[in-house]
């Protein structure tokens, strides 16, 4: 990972593991982690399109996602049921767009295998700027968030509007969404999002202390995924969704092993 | 039920419902008058299904006004606890962080719950989840405190620590609060809104 033809991609990848699960971890706190695979199929199809049309790949990944995460407003009433809809729309439209368009093949199987190794120089400077902004948001947003979840009527009763903050942490998502499948792939840049949260939901004593294990647990299977895909020349993208399905599941066995050697657990003392 | 207090001489109330009538997909409450001014404590006294909640949540925002006004003063800064649970679904959120969100005074926690700052909120009881939360809404910086019932589930020990926090910080916010428990509206000195079923 050192050797300077793949420190790159290395780096790439890297922000992308540290910084997807944090956004994960607001996902999951809204019940919208659906939402993150619908955006990373729409930011597939938007590359796509923008790579038959000779646009930059990665404005187009971000312009469709971007869009429909501002349009996520009118989604919201339909639950699941809008996102499942953007999600199978955005993955049958790159289909299509694949069958029909041989000039865009090589770019689907880096989008949907997940070639790591073949990102460059942009995909790096956007996700270190990405990261920056995200960070910086992110401190600013993360009260809101956790406040409108947890005291709702505290929130509205302040005064405060939900929807620019919404808004704006759902941009923040699809863009991430939208250079993370530019790097890593439609389903690798999903289960990031998706499973170190699983696992820091299980473990975390403190909010705090979740969004670190969340981001520990992504890097530490990233760097697994890195080497073993590069040594046994594997596609990357589904080396990190088993590597981290492989952590869920140790995860969840430790987590289960602990338990009984505890012992029984007294009932939970809520009316 | 037309509940008129006008204000005292010289006051300038807090908050003023004049002929509120609030509902959701149509009106269940009202019309309702009452003022409520700086360092009062009020409660919103009735049956069930009479609307209190309604009476709240028109206040902070969360029903529809059909008739009638809810005059805040410029700049009123409102907490609102809410008589259901928080939905934790297992987030990871501890006592502190609970506390910290509506900017609490987690240090003036009584002795006794301060070890709930350290805990899971998903490894506390009903009652000590229900009391973090009045916390939380009693002693951000606002300048009025919706409660409503907070001492549902609340152990009589517990009631009593209620008590003695809405009395602190009557001193620098109004508290408007529904409640079933007659004894505990009465050992606050409470005024009593009647508000009658529709």
């Amino acid at each position: 990972m050192f050797d300077p033809m793949f420190f790159t991609p290395f780096a790439t990848g890297l922000l992308v593991a540290a910084v997807l699960p944090v956004l994960g971890m607001y996902l999951r706190l809204r019940e919208e982690w659906l939402a993150a695979l619908a955006f990373a199929q729409l930011a597939a199809a938007g590359s796509l399109a923008a790579a038959i049309f000779g646009m930059p790949v990665l404005i187009g990944g971000l312009g469709l996602s971007g869009m429909a995460a501002a349009g996520k407003a009118w989604l919201v009433r339909s639950g699941n049921n809008g996102y499942a809809m953007l999600m199978v729309a955005g993955w049958g439209a790159s289909i299509l767009m694949l069958a029909n368009a041989p000039l865009a093949d090589h770019l689907g199987h880096a989008l949907f295998d997940g070639q790591l190794y073949f990102t460059g120089r942009s995909h790096l400077w956007s996700m270190a700027a990405f990261a920056v902004v995200a960070a910086a948001l992110m401190q600013w947003l993360s009260r809101k968030l956790l406040l409108e979840r947890m005291f709702p009527d505290f929130f509205r009763a302040s005064g405060l509007s939900a929807t620019r903050f919404h808004l704006l942490f759902d941009l923040l998502v699809a863009g991430g969404l939208a250079l993370a499948t530019a790097s890593i792939g439609v389903m690798a840049a999903f289960a990031v999002v998706f499973i170190p949260t699983m696992i820091a939901y299980q473990w975390g004593r403190s909010w705090r202390r979740s969004i670190a294990i969340a981001a520990l647990v992504s890097i530490a299977a990233y760097v697994i995924a890195f080497e073993i895909a590069l040594v046994e020349d594997q596609p990357f993208g589904p080396v990190l969704v088993l590597a981290l399905v492989l952590a869920a599941a140790f995860a969840w066995s430790l987590k289960t092993l602990i338990a009984r050697s505890a012992g029984p657990v007294p009932a939970r003392r809520r009316p | 039920m037309h509940d008129a207090v006008p204000p005292l001489p010289g006051e300038h109330p807090l908050l003023a419902l004049d002929r509120l009538v609030a509902g959701y997909d149509r009106p269940v409450v009202g019309p309702l008058s009452f003022h409520l001014a700086p360092g009062e404590i009020a409660a919103l006294w009735g049956p069930n299904g009479s609307g209190k909640t309604t009476v709240l949540n028109a206040i902070g925002g969360g029903a529809h006004i059909f008739g009638g006004s809810v005059t805040r003063r410029p700049g009123l800064r409102v907490s609102h606890q809410h008589q259901s649970a928080l939905p934790l679904q297992d987030v990871p959120l501890c006592g502190r962080e609970l506390l910290a969100l509506t900017c609490a005074d987690a240090r003036a926690l009584p002795d006794t719950m301060k070890p709930l700052l350290r805990r899971m909120l998903s490894e506390l009881s009903g009652g000590q989840l229900q009391f973090l939360q009045v916390w939380a809404c009693l002693t951000a910086p606002v300048d009025l405190v919706l409660l409503d019932e907070p001492t549902n589930n609340v152990d009589p020990a517990s009631i009593a620590l209620v008590g003695d926090a809405i009395r602190r910080v009557r001193a620098e916010r109004a508290v408007l609060l529904i409640s079933h428990d007659r004894d505990f509206v009465e050992a606050l000195g409470a005024r009593i809104v009647t508000v009658e079923r529709q």
